[in-house]
This record gives structure tokens, C-alpha cells and sequence, in this order.
């Protein structure tokens, strides 16, 4: 007889999981830690938004919305991503709300790849992408990015990874544990060659948002890409609402009409007083979301000033809220440094070795924390420091 | 973020920090703050404390003062009468049913009511007071003076 774990297909039981759960386990029962682990903003949800969704529930808004989600939420964004981005997406049949950016890849990757297609990764990245991929029977072909060249993708290395058989490639600026953004000089070199081969573009922009000192530049704003495109992006870190769970994705019509079926049979719709709120979230709250992002910026600069005092290397972070440091000098690998960080020191950071092998000799620590507690653990990080020597 | 709006936030900040996070140079920060502070845009630097925290019995009235307005110098002769009391901590002149009102600090109920009815309803050109005193602060200066919950969450992993 098979035992139950038996039945788990192979693609499941081999796909790790993520390599940030240990440092939790580890961080439980233990008193006086500072946390710049988890990568959500530290601000509580705007209480405008909150007080949206309340209104929603007092006016009884509790049904199924339509699958694509609630056309006025649509609508919104629609004109949020032509006016910020100038992209056009159609809110009738080129949107669906999705439950949180994370569900936006997964149909994404769902309904373009599968057994025998590759799907082109540029690490360090996101740790869903790859289990994500892995979960469809596709291959996740890794692109090893570099710190010499600040974690930015180019046409050498893309030509390099791409066969017969590539069916989508995952882009992700502002980029998740790097905080590397490419401008749209760069991007245009990537965009231009990518549109003459049979390959679409699955772009996570959730950190868009979170650019600094400059604009942020959508892939999809390139004309030659349009159509090849799979725009996602969501509220969790512009608006601070990563509970909610709510993102979008935006792409051709003939692609949505197809994703939408994975959404309608395995969703159905997300929440819909979640979706209320979050059209006032869109519509009101443009200053809290610039607030936020002058805060991140300044708590950037001073983690990553501290860090450089400290005598750790670190490239500099434009957009997201992680410095992403190399410890390869302290001549420990990531997941030691982190151990005996947290251990000793009581500082919580994640090894880069969570966000995939080229993450080998660097941490993720997010400045998604107070001013006090980066103050804090940089004293702690110094102190560390000073042992290794 | 600018110079005053982190130091709103965190009046303790040193000059080199503020340099780092605004991206200019110590000596400039020195500089603009020193440039703020003898224009007055910078008025001062205090601490916002909760004082039924420090367990100092406080009590802290509102007051809407009604004048009348002397001629020539308008309402400024009078609301200084008001403020120069050390203990008037804050003073606005206010449009509405009222023109001036004070916050006033004393060790007790009845310390504040004799201030008001011996020092400020005295002053020739008011024409009338009205006190309210304060029960409790929830928030000042954009501080919540409530205890955060504590994060209960068990373990996230993304």
C-alpha cells in the first residue's frame, strides 16, 4: 500500500521550501531580537483604506465580485498605470484582481508554461518563482545576475540562457533581496531583443512604487513588448497592506481571457470589501504612499551608510526596501553569517542563499523597520563584526 | 525627506545622521539648521511626554478665551498678557466663537481654576473665559500615547 506521502507528485516533494522558514523557527522563544527579516513594510495600512474597508462591510459588501474583480477597482487602475506609466490596459477584459501579486505569477506562469518549456530566472530573486515554475512541470532556468554589474540583467547573459524550448522570462525591478532597479536606458536593450524571439515577459513590479530618486520605468511601457508582457504588480507595498492580499495582473486579452479560467476555478474572486477599499486606496492615498517612500528612502541611506561604517560591502539599493551587503570578506558563508548573527547577536537577517545560489556570500536585511531598530542592529552587526577580526 | 520633517519626527537625531539620511553634507545640515533655528522655523526642541505615565500629577485645561480687541495693536497686546504666564504652555488665536485659546498646565484642579479666575479673566480686554479640562491625551503631536499590541503573528515565511 502507498503510504500518503506517496502520493505527493515529485515536482511538489523536491521543490525545497523556503529557506527563510529555519530562521523563524529559530527566531521562536527567543526574547530582544530585532527582525529585518520579513519583507513587509512595518507602517500599519493607512487608516483611510482601513476605514474603507469597515464601510464596505457596514454596507454589507460580503458577495462574490465579478471574477476579473470589481470593474470600478479595474477601472482605477487603469488609469493609475496609463497616467503613471502610460500603458494602456483595457479595465473590461486586460485586467484581473488577483489575490495578492503572489497568486498574479503563479496564474501567470501557470497559463503560459509547462511540462518541457523553460521559464528563464534571473537570481538573486523572489523565493516564489522557482517552486512556482517547478509546481507547472516546467524547468526554472537560473541567470546568474552579478554585484559587479549591480544585479542588472543584460542582452550577454540573457542570450546565454535562452534554447529552443524558452517559453517566458521573470523580471523583477525593483528587485527583491537586491533592491537593483534598471532605468529604462537599460531596459530598452533587453526589451528590443526580446522582441524579436517568440518569448513573453512575466514582469513583477510589486516595489514600482518604491523607487528612489528616480523614475520607475515598466517593462510594458515598451511599445515592441506590449503584447508580450504579463504586468504584475499589488498593494501590499505601496499601500502597506500585505495582509490583504490583494494584487493584479495586466496583459493581452487573449492571455487574461485564458488566466482568468485558473483564477475562476481556483479563486474565484478576491475579496471583495478588500477590493473596495482598495479603489479608495488608489484614490486617496497618493500622500501616504509618498510619505512612505520618503520614510524608506531615508532609512536606506542610513542603513546603508552604516553598513559602509561598519566596513561591510554593499551595493547600493534603489528601490525596494532591502540592502542586500556581501560578506564574503568575513570569509563565513551566508546561512553561518546569519546563524551566528542571530544567535549571538540577536539580529535577525536572511542568508542570500533563500533567494537562490547566486545569493552565495551576501544577507538580505529589510530597512522596512524603525529608525531605532536599524540603529540598533547596526550596533549589533559592528559588534558581530569585531569578532570575526 | 527634509531636515525638519525627520526632525519633527526625531528631535534627537544628530547632525550626522540627518546628513546620511537626507544625502547632503554634515556642514550643510550643520548650516540650515542653524540658519532654521535664528529664524525661529526651528522654535525649540522638547520631548512629548506622557505625564500620567511619569505618574506626575498634571492637569492640563483648554481654554477659549474671549476679548475684545485693542485699538491699533488688535489682538497681539493681549495674547501676550495670555502666553507670558509660564503657565500657559500653548496659545492660538482662533477664528470662531472664541479668539484666543490656552492650554494651561497646573499641579491640580484647583490651581488652574484660581489661574484662570485671578490671572486670566483679569486681564483688561477679556471679556469672558471658558475652561475644559482635559480627561485624557490620546495623541500628541502625531504620537499615540496607547501601547502598541504586540506582534502575536507566528512565523511568515516569503
Amino acid at each position: 500500500m502507498k503510504k500518503p506521502k506517496d502520493f505527493i507528485r515529485s515536482e511538489v516533494e523536491k521543490t525545497p521550501p523556503s529557506g527563510i522558514r529555519k530562521y523563524f523557527d529559530m527566531l521562536h522563544g527567543m526574547d530582544d531580537v530585532i527582525s529585518l527579516g520579513v519583507g513587509e513594510p512595518d507602517f500599519t495600512t493607512p487608516w483611510q483604506i482601513r476605514e474603507s474597508a469597515i464601510h464596505a462591510l457596514e454596507k454589507g459588501r460580503t458577495h462574490y465580485t465579478s471574477n476579473n474583480g470589481i470593474l470600478q477597482l479595474r477601472e482605477a487602475l487603469s488609469l493609475m498605470l496609463h497616467q503613471k506609466y502610460n500603458l494602456n490596459y483595457d479595465p473590461k477584459d486586460q485586467i484581473i484582481i488577483t489575490v495578492g501579486a503572489s497568486e498574479a505569477i503563479d496564474i501567470a506562469i501557470r497559463s503560459i508554461a509547462g511540462c518541457g518549456d523553460e521559464v528563464i530566472i534571473p537570481q538573486p530573486c523572489f523565493v516564489a518563482y522557482k517552486g512556482c515554475v517547478n509546481f507547472t512541470g516546467a524547468k526554472a532556468v537560473p541567470l546568474q545576475l552579478s554585484e559587479d554589474n549591480c544585479f542588472k540583467l543584460t542582452v550577454d547573459q540573457l542570450e546565454k540562457c535562452i534554447t529552443d524550448k524558452t517559453k517566458a522570462i521573470i523580471l523583477a525591478y525593483p528587485n527583491n533581496p537586491t533592491g537593483a532597479v534598471m532605468t529604462k536606458e537599460e531596459l530598452a536593450p533587453i526589451a528590443d531583443y526580446l522582441s524579436k524571439k517568440d518569448i513573453m515577459v512575466i514582469s513583477d513590479e510589486i516595489y514600482a512604487e518604491l523607487t528612489y530618486g528616480m523614475k520607475h520605468t515598466s517593462f510594458a511601457e515598451f511599445e515592441n513588448m506590449h503584447d508580450k508582457v504579463i504586468y504584475v504588480n499589488g498593494f501590499s507595498k505601496a499601500y502597506s497592506m500585505t495582509g490583504w492580499r490583494l494584487g493584479y495582473v495586466c496583459a493581452h486579452r487573449d492571455i487574461i481571457s485564458q488566466m482568468i479560467k485558473i483564477h475562476q476555478y481556483a479563486i474565484m474572486c478576491a475579496p471583495s470589501f478588500v477590493q473596495y477599499a482598495a479603489i479608495d486606496a488608489l484614490k486617496q492615498c497618493d500622500g501616504d504612499v509618498i510619505n512612505m517612500r520618503n520614510e524608506y528612502d531615508a532609512r536606506r541611506r542610513y542603513i546603508y551608510n552604516g553598513l559602509k561604517n561598519i566596513g561591510i560591502d554593499c551595493f547600493e539599493p534603489k528601490g525596494a526596501f532591502y540592502v542586500f551587503p556581501n560578506i564574503r570578506k568575513t570569509g563565513l558563508t551566508s546561512e553561518q553569517f546569519c546563524d551566528r548573527l542571530l544567535m549571538e547577536h540577536k539580529v535577525l537577517v536572511v542568508p542570500g542563499t533563500a533567494f537562490s545560489d547566486a545569493g552565495e556570500g551576501f544577507f538580505r536585511a529589510t530597512y522596512a523597520s524603525s529608525l531605532e531598530n536599524i540603529k540598533e542592529a547596526l550596533k549589533r552587526i559592528e559588534r558581530f563584526m569585531k569578532t570575526l577580526k | 525627506m527634509d531636515i525638519l520633517e525627520l526632525l519633527k519626527q526625531d528631535a534627537r537625531l544628530t547632525a550626522q545622521e540627518l546628513a546620511v539620511m537626507t544625502g547632503k553634507t554634515v556642514e550643510e545640515v550643520e548650516r540650515v539648521i542653524k540658519q532654521y533655528e535664528q529664524d525661529k522655523v526651528i522654535a525649540g526642541y522638547s520631548a512629548v511626554i506622557n505625564w500620567e505615565k511619569a505618574k506626575d500629577d498634571i492637569v492640563i485645561a483648554f481654554i477659549e478665551i474671549r476679548v475684545a480687541p485693542e485699538r491699533d495693536r488688535g489682538f497681539e497686546e493681549i495674547a501676550k498678557r495670555i502666553y507670558s504666564y509660564k503657565q500657559v504652555k500653548t496659545c492660538y488665536l482662533m477664528s470662531g466663537s472664541f479668539d484666543i485659546a490656552a492650554i494651561v498646565e497646573g499641579k491640580d484642579l484647583k490651581e488652574v481654576a484660581l489661574f484662570v479666575t485671578q490671572k486670566l479673566s483679569t486681564i483688561s480686554g477679556v471679556t469672558s473665559t471658558s475652561t475644559h479640562f482635559v480627561l485624557k491625551k490620546y495623541k500628541e503631536n502625531e504620537l499615540v500615547f496607547e501601547e502598541e499590541e504586540k506582534d502575536q503573528r507566528e512565523a511568515i515565511v516569503l
